[in-house]
């Protein structure tokens, strides 16, 4: 129930209760209802993520966050459970760093992780994505849209299966490689629920055939997508890219060390959205919005995320 | 919402089929004609977006009449429920039983689950595949499948036929000839025996009107002493019942062990004013048939009990979920609803007391995942059968975000008993941490499989001796199915109670006992218990998606002669610790279990 | 929601009212199409364009009759009610019925649930605002939220939502005939002086003109010489025929724009201009009176020049030098003349993501919405009117000849004369359309994609058929994004409201011809 100032008609917010946590034994003081993430943030404990993004639902998928809570049966993920008074939190124990290798492990061998900025965090928790065996065969293109769920196929274990498949390029504005996608179903929320609310994409297939799936597989611009390209904007591991990075990239010519985000405002409707230009050799590259603006929450639509080609067609 | 459908048209005859689940079409904007009325207003806000849990049901019915699901049937669909197509396909792709690719109108799946391969369906198998060619090919009007438990267990082989435009059926045994003649639309019509060797005698609790009682007569059920813990619990009031339920101390019996009372009394006490009863009827545990045997048995003793817990909790729905390859226990249920509404048993005003309550049955679709209770949720909400993070728990946040009671169908096929017999008179009955009896599912290798009815206490081996003994030498025992683990056999004479299989790091789970005698290709039911896991893991979170695979591999480059077991423990740790839900918490249970115990050892 | 498309105009915007109907928000949307923004309402009420002041009277009157009037406010905080409740008084449900198209029960449904909200909003865009009678639809809305008292609370209120990123800081900046910055009167002589002293410079004492009235003043000679920053009326117009003539007959022109539009074509001297928004530093209003800052990302092409870099540059060749200011320099000379824009430096813009005026102080958050002030006790500043207001059909009549009424609007992907969002490649883009019911398709005998003649009172243009099963029959639909192509505003009328100077782009009364004989 919302309650109001009368005078001034503004919201009154209930007074903020705080709870106390344990983490690696050092207490921390949370604002009710944070989570064990938050807690871990506050703490300066950095956590690895993958799947969680600050302006979504977590889902709580990828399991590299897990956490060690004293009392609870099997590890936590650090992203979506609520901090509740009293808790004893491990962030480091042998049995979370066993866990986080492990996820690291079996993402590593079965998916494209390049660009997931995860490295680091293989390399803290010695986790060796070779260790299930050499890759499988990569599927052919479609190949994984036709899966039946429950269907088995035998496997021989001479390889380790993979996710591995070409890219999907079906149009101008941006490009879908799962080979890197780690089902994480950030842009599934980004372009239902949590943003967008288009519901071009969903997690289709069941298991390790599960994947981001137009109806009946069909190419996008055949879909409902919009192109906001607020999938692309939440993705945590480059599946998702617009065009123009992955050409530059194919062409060995992007360079992020080289260019600058500079924050400005849309230029079409006026809503206000803000904008993130990155400009590389005094040409926008990409756009994307920041996650912490209220207009937007890092959400844009088609003109807003690609309709800067404007301002740089200087031929004729 | 503002949806983009897909430019494939239904057939009437797919429209046909999913209005007859869904009713007429309300106006031209929810897939009707367009009239001029529709010119003017259109009401597709949020009650058209709140319809979404009919979609699995529109589904089946498209699936039952016309054998797959079309573009333009899915479309068809998605214009009735306001449901974007993007949506309803990740649902239709998520269940075994649905397919969005055309196939042959008649599709067989033949179970080669562990319990059968103990009971030697594997020949069965080869049989089918040097008539009917391999698994999965699709030329002609029919195919056949393999696939996971049919819960049929006591016949040794299963058959369950999909087949469009007639009702579902299956087929226990099923010796390769009769599968051949489904396969050449020769069905038969006529439903497997029960599977419950003790029906009739005497002594028995949860199993009494087993075989005895006419389960479709409501009348014949209440001359056998049906209704009178419902009339009794309305006479009581709802506190005194949650307090019998509470004093009986009685155990979930799907496989968690978790006390009933507990959950009964935190979503009654729940503020909200909307509640759900559960009955997890998704029985689909490898090795297990009990519920359905109760339901097929005694169906209108579930729907009481459904309706004593709504009375006791406060809820006045409840829903009914059962596993898609039970089609002869659901007509049963079907009819003893519509009985029982017939009779005021059910409905505005149960028994004359104001006690507003009904059940309405939700089938699945091919999904072991859907038993784990939130998973069922997302199933009967209409969302993909994943798991939810718990907390919150059921009784806080449950079916449509409501408070709600998730009981398995023998839990609640106690709870009349309890009523009849009091509370303390149940929880004096047991061994003090397991209460009342237990069914339990014998398979395998044993005389007489089936469904037992002991107390619990009763030794391992007085229950294999109640199932005519075992069949050739003893290797192994699985208990609790896939989910569960091998028991050393030097334990025989270990209590079931839950305690003490607890005590030698074993389960009871959902009661299933498979029995391996030395003939038995060990390597072979493990992998198939890997395989199971692999092909049910939902996919949701990393470590059951893609360990469950990896496990699969390892088990296949051991038996290649490679040592894997340091690459096992480790997958069994990050399931165990790191997964979602049960199903991947468990999945390297079986497996280590059988290391441990060396059963691969001949 | 009422005459707005906002799911494809305004996509951001229309996430925030989704997160609100996914928290259980109800949404009633007024509009001829039933749009994508349509689609997502609880109720869609399929009004006839232009009765829109019908509607609106109904529902008063309902909420009058029914009861469900907020005495109190209408007591305490406005003024004129007895008057506005007898002008409605005709605008029974089936006589509001018979004008807008819409079922009398759904104008009480609506009637009810506006009235029965614990909060409740009007939100409108063009479909309000591009009609001969704009300001009256609008103070057409203005009663419904005083008789109910749902304005100046938090989540209530009246929502226009702006078409452009800065047609708000254009308004808040004095780009007006008739407002220096901040909305002060340019006819109050001591706000006057406040800037001929800190201008060092005389001003006018009389209002200006405004775009329709400077058109008509150029059509009559009376203005002969023309500056245009940024806008392109040679293709954005009401019938543009027209405007264009009256261009080509002004003595001079100065175009001063980001590209060489149609109108840069026909100017005497063109300034090539640098991109407002990524290629200059300054600050921009949005819908919600957030005013936030813009930077510089890249140099702008060629000659491109910073807007006030050409306008300090013509200064100084008219004699003046004002020197170089940086933008945050000329930022805060605007404060120092508008009050309402006081407190917000650079510094703060940029910390806080933006402040909503007014903001008087450095202290000041911004004002989250308006109005506040009626709710106070007593309330601040005089009560707020009611307005009676009649209903005026579009000038533009159906007849035999012309018997489609044509309205436009925006897709998603494109953007008004489409001068900026021709540039990138949209999966989503069509070839410009004229969307038809099949009914009317299959009346008029043309099939999907078949290019047929559109004949409005003004003038004649092609364009393929495509069918929209969210219009009716006797309705069509076409867009200003490519008039290149299809130059829809050849069509539309130059009728406009004397109030707001909008011309009337959403009721053109068209036939449609076709041109071969032969169904593709």
């Amino acid at each position: 129930m919302t309650t109001f100032d009368t005078t001034t008609w503004t919201r009154i917010e209930p007074p903020a209760r705080k709870v106390k946590v344990s983490i690696d034994g050092e207490d921390v003081i949370v604002t009710e209802g944070a989570t064990v993430l938050d807690a871990c943030r506050q703490a300066g404990v950095d956590t690895p993520t993958l799947c969680y993004g600050d302006t979504l639902t977590p889902v709580n998928a990828c399991r590299v966050c897990v956490v060690e809570v004293e009392g609870s049966r099997a590890l936590v993920p650090a992203c979506s459970r609520e901090a509740e008074g009293g808790m004893e939190i491990s962030t480091d124990s042998n049995r979370v760093r066993k866990s986080r290798q492990l996820v690291l492990e079996l993402l590593g061998s079965s998916v494209n992780l390049k660009l997931a900025g995860m490295k680091h965090w293989m390399d803290r928790y010695d986790a060796d994505a070779g260790r299930f065996g050499p890759p499988g065969e990569p599927a052919g293109a479609g190949e994984r849209d036709q899966a039946q769920p429950g269907h088995h196929h035998d496997v021989d274990g001479a390889t380790a299966a993979t996710v591995t498949e070409p890219p999907r390029i079906d149009n101008a504005l941006y490009m879908r490689d799962y080979a890197k996608c780690i089902l994480c179903y950030k842009c599934v929320e980004a372009c239902g629920e949590d943003a967008q609310n288009t519901f071009a994409i969903a997690v289709a297939g069941r298991g390790f055939e599960a994947r981001i799936s137009t109806e009946f597989a069909v190419e996008l611009p055949d879909s409902a997508c919009v192109f906001c390209g607020n999938c692309i904007g939440v993705c945590p591991t480059g599946a998702l890219m617009p065009m123009t990075e992955w050409t530059m990239r194919q062409a060995g010519t992007w360079n992020e060390e080289e260019q600058t985000i500079t924050r400005t405002v849309c230029s079409f409707c006026g809503v206000g959205c803000n904008l993130e230009l990155h400009v590389q050799d005094n040409k926008v590259v990409k756009a994307t919005s920041p996650e912490d603006h209220s207009v937007t929450s890092g959400h844009l639509c088609i003109k807003g995320r690609f309709g800067w080609e404007h301002i740089q067609s200087v031929d004729d | 919402m503002d949806i983009k459908f897909m430019h494939a048209e239904a057939t009437d005859a797919e429209k046909s089929a999913v209005d007859a689940v869904l009713g007429a079409p309300d106006s031209g904007w929810d897939g009707g004609d367009h009239s001029r009325a529709d010119d003017r207003i259109a009401r597709l806000g949020h009650d058209a977006r709140s319809r979404r849990d009919e979609l699995l049901p529109a589904l089946h019915g498209l699936q039952d009449r016309i054998g797959w699901i079309s573009e333009g049937g899915l479309n068809y669909i998605c214009r009735r429920l306001t449901i974007p197509p993007a949506e309803a396909y990740g649902v239709a792709t998520f269940y075994a039983l649905l397919s969005v690719q055309e196939r042959p109108p008649i599709v067989v799946h033949v179970c080669d689950d562990t319990a059968c391969r103990a009971a030697g369906v594997m020949e069965i198998i080869e049989d089918l595949e040097s008539i009917a060619g391999a698994s999965g090919n699709a030329d002609g009007d029919s195919m056949w499948l393999t696939s996971p438990c049919l819960g049929q267990c006591d016949k040794g082989s299963a058959a369950f036929i999909q087949s469009a435009g007639a009702p579902n059926r299956v087929i226990a045994p099923s010796p390769a000839t009769d599968i051949v003649s489904a396969l050449a639309g020769e069905i038969p019509s006529t439903a497997p025996s029960l599977g419950a060797p003790q029906a009739g005698s005497a002594g028995l609790q949860l199993l009494r009107r087993v075989g005895v009682v006419d389960p479709w007569d409501l009348e014949d059920y209440r001359f056998h002493g049906g209704y009178a813990a419902l009339r009794m619990a309305v006479h009581m009031g709802p506190a005194a019942v949650l307090r019998e339920i509470k004093d009986a101390e009685v155990r979930g019996r799907g496989g968690a062990a978790f006390p009933a009372g507990i959950k009964w009394q935190g979503a009654a006490s729940h503020p909200s004013r909307t509640k759900y009863i559960v009955c997890n009827a998704d029985e689909s545990e490898t090795g297990t048939f009990k519920d359905r045997v109760l339901m097929e048995g005694d169906p209108y003793a579930v729907i009481e009990a459904m309706t004593i817990a709504g009375y006791a909790v406060g809820a006045e729905k409840g829903y009914l979920y059962i596993r898609g390859e039970y089609p002869v226990a659901e007509e049963l249920l079907a009819n003893a609803i519509t009985k029982a509404r017939a009779k005021g048993l059910l409905g505005s005003d149960v028994l004359g007391s104001g006690f507003a309550f009904d059940v309405e049955i939700r089938r699945g679709a091919g999904a072991y995942i859907c038993g784990e209770e939130t998973a069922l949720f997302n199933s009967i909400e209409g969302y993909r059968g994943e798991p939810r993070s718990k907390p919150p728990f059921p009784t806080d946040v449950g079916l449509f975000g409501e408070p709600t009671v998730v009981n398995n169908v023998e839990t609640l096929a106690n709870v009349p008993l309890i009523l009849m017999g009091g509370g303390p008179g149940f929880a004096a009955s047991g061994t003090g941490g397991s209460n009342g009896t237990k069914l339990f599912c014998l398979a395998g290798a044993v005389e007489k499989p089936g469904v037992y009815e002991v107390p619990f206490g009763t030794t391992i081996r007085e229950l294999l001796d109640l199932a005519g003994g075992v069949r050739g030498e003893l290797h192994a025992i699985l208990v609790g199915g896939a989910a569960g683990r091998f028991l050393p056999i030097s334990r025989l004479d270990t209590p079931l109670t839950f305690e003490h299989l607890r005590d030698i790091k074993g389960t009871l789970g959902s009661g299933a006992i498979m029995v391996f005698n030395t003939e038995a290709d060990m390597g072979a039911a493990v992998r198939r218990v890997a395989a199971f896991f692999r092909d049910e893991s939902c996919g949701q979170c990393v470590p059951c998606r893609v360990g469950t695979v990896r496990q699969e591999e390892a088990l296949a480059r051991m038996e290649a002669g490679s040592d894997e077991r340091a690459v096992l423990d480790d997958l069994a740790m990050v399931l165990r610790d790191a997964s979602i839900c049960g199903l991947g918490q468990l999945a390297a249970e079986a497996v280590q279990s059988a290391f441990e115990l060396g059963v691969l050892e001949s | 929601m009422w005459g707005s498309n906002a799911r494809n105009a305004h996509p951001i915007f229309f996430h925030h009212v989704l997160k609100g109907l996914r928290n259980g928000a109800r949404m009633f949307t007024v509009d001829p199409r039933r749009s994508e923004t349509a689609q997502w309402a609880d109720v869609w009420l399929g009004i006839d364009v232009g009765t829109d002041i019908p509607l609106a009277n109904a529902i008063g009157r309902e909420i009058i009759h029914a009861g469900l009037t907020n005495d109190e406010f209408i007591e305490r905080a406005t003024i004129g009610f007895e008057d506005y409740q007898t002008s409605v008084e005709p605008w029974t449900l089936d006589v509001a019925s018979d004008v807008t198209g819409v079922p009398a029960e759904a104008i009480r449904q609506l009637a009810h649930e506006y009235a029965r909200a614990p909060t409740a909003q009007l939100c409108w865009t063009l479909g309000i605002t591009e009609h001969h009678n704009a300001t009256d639809n609008v103070l057409s809305l203005i009663n419904l939220s005083l008789l109910t008292g749902h304005v100046g609370r938090y989540g209530s209120g009246l929502v226009p939502v702006r078409g452009q990123n800065n047609v708000q800081g254009g308004g808040d900046m004095g780009a007006l005939p008739n407002k220096y910055p901040g909305f002060q009167d340019v006819e109050n002589d001591e706000i006057r002086l406040k800037f001929e002293t800190s201008w060092g410079s005389p001003l006018p004492a009389q209002n200006g003109w405004h775009l329709s009235q400077m058109f008509e003043a150029m059509d009559k000679g009376q203005m002969r010489s023309l500056y245009v920053i940024g806008e392109n009326p040679a293709q954005s117009e009401a019938d543009v025929s027209h405007a264009i003539d009256v261009l080509n007959r002004l003595d001079f022109m100065v175009v001063q724009d980001i590209f060489m539009t149609k109108t840069a074509e026909l100017a005497d001297v063109v300034f090539p201009a640098a991109a407002g928004w990524a290629e200059t530093d300054g600050t921009v209003t949005s819908s919600e009176r957030r005013v936030q800052l813009v930077r510089k990302a890249l140099d702008p092409p060629g000659e491109a020049r910073d807007d006030s870099d050409i306008i300090l540059d013509l200064a100084r060749a008219m004699g003046h030098d004002w020197g170089n200011p940086t933008a945050e320099q000329v930022w805060d000379e605007l404060r120092s003349l508008s009050p309402m824009h006081a407190g917000m430096s650079y510094k703060r813009l940029d910390e806080l993501g933006g402040i909503q005026w007014p903001c008087p102080d450095e202290n000041h958050p911004g004002e989250l919405f308006l109005h506040s002030r009626l709710w106070s006790d007593p309330i601040g500043g005089p009560p707020a009117p009611f307005t009676p207001v009649e209903h005026s059909p579009p000038l533009d009549e159906l007849s035999e000849d012309y018997p489609i009424r044509l309205t436009t609007g925006r897709r998603l992907d494109s953007y008004n004369t489409g001068v900026q969002s021709i540039g990138y490649t949209s999966p989503i883009r069509d070839e410009e359309t004229i969307d038809l019911s099949p009914e009317d398709g299959e009346m008029l005998g043309v099939g999907e994609g078949e290019l047929v003649r559109i004949v409005s009172r003004r003038g004649v243009i092609e364009a393929p058929v495509r069918f929209d099963r969210g219009l009716r029959a006797g309705l069509a639909f076409m867009t200003p994004h490519f008039p290149d192509e299809v130059d829809t505003n050849q069509l539309t009328a130059d009728a406009w409201d004397p109030k707001s100077g909008t011309a009337e782009f959403k009721a053109t009364a068209i036939r449609i011809e076709r041109i071969s004989e032969t169904v593709s």
